[in-house]
Order: C-alpha cells, then structure tokens, then sequence
C-alpha cells in the first residue's frame, strides 16, 4: 500500500509541473517565419519619425513607441535577436539642455481650457536631457530628428561644439561615437543583418513649415549652400540615398525603404482651413463695396497715367474681390510685380495655412481687411464722387491685411514640393529595386488615412490632429507609428516570404492628457 | 479631436467578473476523490455540507472532517495574428472545510459547518494585452453554517440550517487600452471590499428504500454578496478634467448562485460504494455585474454584462474498502461552462471540463483517518472572446485562444468519537 502513495505523489508532482500549454502555440519554433531575411541584428535609419518623435518633442515614452521599436518587438517573436537598443531621453518631459541651457521645448499635451476647449499646449516641466552627455553606443534606432539626406555623411554633425551655430544636431550628439563621426559611417559599423529607412522628409518639409520661405535649391548640388529652410535638388538627394544605402547593404543586409509623405497632407497644413473667414451678410457687403472702391481707384490712378480706361479697368478687376455671406478664403501678400502691383490676391483652393498661424488675429481681420477711421473717411469721400489724392490712394491699399508668406504655402510653393517630393521618391523606388530592398510606400499611404482613415478594431483612425497624427500635425501618434509600423512589417513579408506579426493599433495610444502646461 | 471628450464618459466598462470557475468543488476530500459525489453517501461529517439530511445516519455521537486543498490552476491566452501570449500567474488557492456534528438522540443531529465553496485567484502579467479587463482578481466566500438533521423514519431524514457568508473581493484592471498618466504608467483601478456579510440557507433529505441505495437531494440557496461602500483606487490618472477620477467608494452585488444535487449511492458489497450526483448550479441570476460608484455621475458606473447560463454537472464516484486500514476512491465529473460564447472574459475563462479525482483514506486507529484526494481537471482549449467591452460606442472583442489547467492535491482528516 505504500506504494500507492508513493505513486499519488509522484502523479502530484508531475501535475503541478504541468502548466497548461497550446496545440499551436506561438513560442513553437517555427510557428513564423523570418523568411530571407534575418532581424538578428536589425538597425533603423531615418529622421524623428524613426527616432519616436511625438507631440513636438523626443521622450522615453514616445521611444518605446517608435515604429523601429514596435516592428523589432515582433521581430523577436520570430526569431532569437540581439534586442534593440534606443538612444533613450533622459525623461518624459521632452525637451533639451545644452550646457544647463533649454534649447528645445518640451511635449505637447492636450489641455483642456477654462472654456472647456481643447488645445495642445506644452507641458509644464523641465527638461532634464542634456546633450553633452554621450551615451555609449552602439544603438539599434538610429534615427536623428532633423537630420536631412545629405546629414548622413557630414562630418562634425554630432559635435556638441557646432550645436549652437546649427551645423551639429543635439540628437545625434547623444549617441555619436565621436565627434567627428558621420550618422551613416557609426550605422555602416552597426553590421546590421536588417536596417529599415525613412529618410528625406525634412528636405522637403523645413521648407513647407516655413511656408516656404526657404529656397528652392533645385540644380544646386552643394548643399553647403543651403539654408536650413531650403529645398534639397533631386539628384544631390539621390546620390546621397544611394551611398547610404549601398553603406548599408554592402555586407548583404536585407532591408525596408519608405518613402516620403506627401508633406501638405499632414494636419500641420490641412487643420486650419483656408475659407474660415465667415462673413455675415452685412459684412460681405462691406468688403465687396471696399474691394470695389480698391479696384476703381486703382484703375482711376492707371487711367491717369494715360492707360486706356478699358484696359485700366480690366487689369484693376483682379482686385475687385467678391465675397459672400458664410466661409470665404483669405486673403494672402505675395511679392508686388508687374502683374500684381499691389502684392495681395484672395487664395485658390488648394492653398494651405499653417497649423501655427495665428488663429487669434485670423478672427480680428488677418487675411481680410482692417479698416480705420482714415480709410472710412477715403471711403466717405469716393462715395460723394470725389476723386482721392495719391496718399489717400495708399490709406485706401493699406486696408489690406494679408496673410504673410511664412502662414501659408502659395500653388508656387506647393508645386516645388511636389515636384521635388517625386522626385526623391522615384529616386527611394529605383534604389529599393536596385538593391532588392522592400518598399513602403508611405506617400500613398498617408494620403489614403488623410483622405479615408483606416479602420481598426475600435473604428477608424483618421489623419486628423490626435489620431493617428499627434498635436505637432507632423509626427504620428503611437497609434499612428504601429499603423507605420504594420505597413513596413507587410512589405517585409512580402518581399523576404516572412510571416512576421502585426500589431494591434487599437493597443496603442493616441494624445496625452495633462493639464499641467505652460 | 472631439471625440476625445468622449473620455469623459467612457467610464468604467467591465469590472468583476468571475467565470465559470468561481464556484470551487472542493468540500470534502472523501467526497472529491470520488467526483465529489455525496448527496446521498453516508460517510463522514462532510455530509454538513453534501447533504445535512445525512448527518444523523452517522453512527458515532461526534462527527468532525477537516481539510484544506491546495489550487494550482493557471491559464494561457494567445493572439497569433498579433503575436501576443500570457500566462497567468495565480496564487495557489487554499480552499479549506471544517464540518462537525454532534448526536443528541437517535433521532437528532447538531451541526456546525465552516466552507468555501466560491472563490478565485486569477494573475495576469500587469499591463498585459487584456489589461483593460482585468490584471487580477482575487475574490473570497467563507460559509458558516448551523444544521440540524432529523429522522423522520428509520429510513428518511431531512437536514439542514441557515448560512452566515463572509465575502472579501480584490481587483484590478486598467481603465482602458491605452490611457497613461503623462509617465506612460497606465491607469488603472483596483476595487478591494472585505467583510462583507449575506445570508442564506440549505436544506435536503435523504431516503433509502433498501438498504444497499439510499437517495439524496440537496439545495443550496442564491446568496447575494452586495459590496457597500467598498474602495476604489485609482492610480496614474492623467492630471485632467478629462479624466476625472479620484479614489471613491462603490457598490457592487455579486451573486453566489443557487445549487440542487440529487444524486444516489449503491452499496454493492462490503468492499464497493458506488455514487452518482447531478449538480444544477443556477448561474441565470449572473446577469451583469454592475459597479456603481459613488459621488460619480451613472454614466461613469460600470455595466458589465455576463448573460451565465444555468449549468449541469454530472459526477460519478466509486469506494473500494480495502481493508480495515485503506479505502480507495476513484471518480470522475464533467463540468459544464455558464459561459455563453462572446462572453468569455479572462478572469477565469473556463470552457467545460473533464475532471479525474481519485484518493484514499488511512485509518490510523479506530477514531482518527487521513483522507487525501486528488482533482485534475482537463480543458480543452478553445477560441472565445469577450464582446462587450466598449472604447467610444465601438464594441472592441478581446479575443484568442484560451486554454485552462488546474491540479488540486488535497488532505483531510476524519475523527469520530
């Protein structure tokens, strides 16, 4: 009888060891496939996209939820990998020191008003990242918001000295593994067995967030020239994409190339619409009734300078602007010429402002009209007949209050954009296929979420601010980036017979709230 | 963007539940390892809580069973489009009776009865995918019971008593998918009542119409465990109107439902007992577990529905009488689920089972026996989800396949005088 007892305790043991294991489950060994391609070592390139940006700032939390981070996590239920390393802020507040020095803001929230609106604002704290403080690399996420294309090879571009003059970027002075090193020399040493890119948005976007203020540099090739709003020339673009890359794969790494939004489609330029100047009835009719006085007088003084009044008249009517009760479009500067001596028009459609124009002063008649008590009384007299002097001419033109250059993008400007934003992407395309690279193709891709939003398990995810785009308008949410994130590991196991997972986006958050804020 | 304000209202969907699994069948270690069964055998003071009605057949004028089992019960869940597991990692559970009666007459028994027949302890990794439903669960239900058992015949008795139950319950779940506080730290809620009091009763009779097969029915009523003014805590909230929750207190009811057994034993010879009992749980009356908070407006209270379904089980026990020192018991239970389907939460998500019990028990002199049984329970897994938990109106299933395992090895000890 002992023995059964022996034999009852043996069984105990044997059950309780025994947790409870699935027919198929995911930790088997070949439940997914790397495919050809291998992650053990897998490094990501590009800009603040890959670097986690978010909410205008960099920031432990916002890291985590990089794409880069987020596609490696999966990596790791595929095969065994080497883990990936982040060059990780010192805290959750965003923000940079240089010296002691704040030299970059902290995170967006979003913050709830005393009127109960909503609004990004920056958090209330301190930043406590100090660039001077090198962190020992190497580092798997790369990525250097700021950095543009032909950054990966400048030398010096991590050097704490040349912070301050801007010919060094604070991020990657963090992780650079010497002063003098080149973003694309310190990946090359990386040996990766698998990079992903994302490099080249800000070539095209400094220049549209300054409204394109910049210079378009097309068919300049040195690009120790630029500014640092400029538009970079599509083929220094390409070479510099092309040494990159072929850094990269020369010791046969597989890889991910995406390629660059359509800047204009992020919220940074499409939330603040360009007809929100609403008009009750009365006040169209003033404006129609002083655009109609702009456009007479005008005509009046070419007359006097001895243009036929017919052609006077025609050439003056670009400045009889109508309006009508409801939303009507701003009014813009542009540069006076031959064609546009008086330098303002209404704009066009496809015209965008920027997020940061100033919403206050768009409601107190910037981009429409600011009449004082001086135009009035030119108004006044012309209505009794009279003819204005030349200096009640320019009262009368001085009403115009139109928006600045550096609050909207021009069809001028929107056109350079898209004519270089192509270009770099043929230029992405051409080398992935070269080099038999996968391909996002996150221009399409970021047009269709702006257009249509994406469904997921919780609704849709759509390109507004706080969705998939976080309250900067420019960088995505950690929603946003696990949707990016999805796209590159789809393109992955399509090109390299993988079967990596995807995440789930509705796990991923969107906008922080807090109301602790400047 | 406005869609947001909607956080406001999002409220606190799902709280408390506990599968199929809170109810524990863990009351007698003789009884167990023969499938549990014994509404109608006479054996020992377990029968304060198999069947009251029992206790007066007990030959010796005092009766007490004591004995605790230990728990090991785990369960892991994965989404392979998604690449996520977990494992829970539970607290053993102790579940634990002491029984004891005392023989005023030929005709009456006395008894007191202390068991825990509900209970669950479920933990999942913090922060883990289903988070949003439940970290972890640990809830409690102690009986105490006072019973009488009476010979109306030499061959039909009736018992029975009322029932004191002392509940405690502690739980936490994340209040959402993905809010944090601006650390990234999610926010989360952890419900903690202790103490809390309710009432009940249960009665049964047994008969035998021979000697060798005696017959027994038993019920247990629904007991209402209602949680007043039981804690709320709440941790890493953002610092925001949009989220405005500070720790309060709540109500919460939680039936312990209604149990009938019938069931029969034959005594084929000296050496063989044989046993059936059917169980009817009535698990209709878990309905929606709603938690009302107080000092927040009801929008902000938790709806969770639950739709439990009446369930059966049906146990088959057996008795070998060795010798004067051993007896052997083996048996066997299925279990069926109150889980409908879509309604599987992962506080305990437990689909139907197959149950193996088999133990022994050790005279060691003509008062005192060691009873040990032991319970493997066997699940088969299974892919459910849970679809009533909402972000925004949008009603977001947590799926992925579920498999359970649970070993209870247990000890007793039987002493008559």
């Amino acid at each position: 009888m002992k023995n059964y007892i022996k034999y009852i305790a043996i069984l105990a043991v044997a059950m309780v060891s025994c947790e409870p294991d699935l027919d198929n489950s995911i930790e088997d060994k070949d439940f997914y496939s790397n495919g050809e391609a291998d992650f053990t070592n897998y490094v990501s390139l590009g800009n603040s996209i890959t670097a986690g940006y978010a909410d205008g700032a960099l920031f432990i939390s916002g890291q985590e939820n990089s794409f880069p981070n987020i596609m490696a996590t999966q990596f790791a239920k595929v095969q065994e990998t080497n883990g990936f390393r982040q060059p990780l802020m010192n805290d959750n507040n965003g923000g940079l020191l240089l010296g002691g020095n704040q030299i970059a803001e902290t995170r967006l929230v979003l913050a709830v008003g005393a009127d109960v609106s909503l609004a990004p604002k920056r958090l209330n704290a301190q930043p406590t990242t100090e660039v001077s403080t090198v962190l020992e690399g190497p580092f798997n996420n790369m990525g250097v918001p700021g950095i543009k294309s032909f950054h990966m090879l400048a030398e010096g571009y991590g050097n704490v000295a040349g912070v301050p003059g801007g010919v060094a970027n604070p991020y990657f002075v963090r992780f650079a593994s010497s002063p003098n090193t080149t973003v694309l020399s310190d990946a090359v040493a990386t040996d990766a067995s698998f990079f992903s890119m994302l490099l080249g948005d800000n070539d095209v976007l400094s220049y549209a967030t300054s409204g394109g203020t910049g210079e378009d540099q097309t068919n300049n090739l040195d690009a120790t020239t630029y500014g640092s709003d400029d538009l970079t020339d599509p083929n220094l673009f390409y070479g510099v994409y092309k040494t990159v890359v072929d850094g990269m794969v020369a010791n046969g790494a597989k890889g991910v190339l995406m390629n660059i939004p359509d800047v204009t489609s992020l919220p940074y330029f499409t939330t603040v619409p360009n007809n929100a100047m609403v008009l009750t009835s009365e006040q169209a009719t003033q404006l129609n009734g002083y655009f109609q006085a702009v456009a007479g007088v005008f005509a009046g003084g070419l007359m006097a300078q001895g243009v036929p009044a017919a052609d006077a008249q025609a050439f003056a009517a670009q400045y009889a602007l109508t309006f009508n009760e409801g939303p009507n479009r701003f009014i813009i500067d542009v540069p006076a010429s031959l064609t546009n001596p008086l330098g303002f028009r209404q704009m066009t459609q496809d015209e965008l402002l920027l997020l940061t124009i100033d919403t206050g002063a768009l409601a107190q008649g910037y981009g429409s009209i600011e009449l004082t008590q001086e135009i009035m009384q030119v108004l006044g007299k012309l209505q009794q007949g009279g003819t204005p002097t030349q200096e009640e001419a320019g009262i009368l033109f001085s009403g115009v209050n139109g928006i600045d250059d550096v609050d909207v993008l021009d069809s001028d400007e929107l056109a350079s954009i898209n004519t270089a934003t192509l270009a770099y992407n043929q230029s992405i395309a051409a080398l992935a296929q070269a080099n038999d690279l996968a391909l996002v193709d996150l221009y399409s891709i970021l047009q269709d979420i702006a257009a249509n939003g994406l469904p997921f398990d919780g609704g849709t995810i759509t390109g507004e601010l706080g969705d998939a785009f976080s309250l900067d308008g420019i960088h995505l949410t950690p929603r946003g980036y696990a949707v990016l994130a999805n796209y590159a590991i789809e393109a992955i196991n399509s090109k390299y017979s993988a079967s990596v997972p995807q995440v789930n986006p509705g796990a991923y958050a969107t906008v922080t709230f807090s109301n602790n804020v400047q | 963007m406005k869609k947001l304000l909607f956080l406001t209202l999002f409220g606190l969907v799902s709280a408390l539940t506990y599968a199929g699994g809170y109810r524990v069948s863990l009351q007698g270690q003789r009884a167990l390892a023969m499938g549990h069964t014994g509404v109608a055998v006479v054996n020992n003071a377990e029968l304060a809580f198999f069947n009251p009605a029992g206790l007066v057949y007990l030959e010796d004028k005092i009766n007490v069973a004591v004995g605790v089992s230990a728990v090991f019960s785990d369960v892991v869940w994965q989404n392979s489009e998604f690449g996520e597991m977990a494992r829970t990692d539970s607290p053993v559970g102790t579940p634990f009776y002491a029984y004891f009666s005392y023989k005023l007459n030929e005709k009456l028994s006395l008894g007191l009865a202390a068991y825990t027949p509900y209970g669950s302890s479920v933990e999942w990794p913090t922060d883990w995918a289903g988070s949003h439903l439940v970290n972890n669960i640990e809830l409690a239900a102690i009986y105490v019971q006072a019973l009488a058992s009476y010979k109306i015949t030499d061959n039909l008795s009736v018992g029975g008593g009322p029932i004191y139950v002392s509940g405690s319950v502690n739980f936490n779940r994340n209040l959402s998918r993905t809010l944090t506080d601006i650390e990234g730290n999610r926010s989360n809620v952890t419900l903690d009542a202790s103490g809390v009091s309710a009432f009940g009763w249960s009665a049964g009779a047994m008969w035998s119409p021979i000697d060798s097969l005696r017959i027994g029915v038993n019920y247990r009523s629904e007991i209402l465990v209602e949680a007043e003014g039981g804690d709320a805590d709440f941790e890493n909230i953002p610092n925001s109107p949009l989220t405005p929750f500070s720790d309060t207190q709540f109500d919460a009811t939680l039936p312990l439902p209604a149990e009938l057994t019938i069931g029969a034993s034959y005594q084929l010879n000296e050496k063989w007992l044989f046993a059936f009992d059917y169980n009817r749980t009535f698990w209709d009356v878990y309905e929606s577990l709603d938690v009302d908070f107080k000092n927040q407006p009801n929008e902000r209270d938790s709806k969770n529905p639950r739709n439990y379904k009446d369930a059966s089980i049906y146990r088959f026990g057996l008795q070998y009488t060795a010798n004067e020192m051993f007896t052997l018991r083996g048996g066997y239970y299925y279990d069926g689920t109150p889980l409908e389907s879509g309604y599987y939460a992962p506080e305990t998500p437990r689909n139907s089972s197959n149950n193996f019990t088999a133990g022994l028990s050790i005279n060691v002199n003509d008062k005192l026996a060691v009873d040990l049984a032991f319970l493997y329970s066997r699940f088969d897994e299974i892919d459910e989800s849970y679809d009533y938990y909402n972000e925004f109106g949008v009603s977001v299933p947590f799926e992925g396949t579920y498999k359970s395992s649970a070993f209870t090895p247990g000890l007793g000890v039987t002493y008559k005088l």
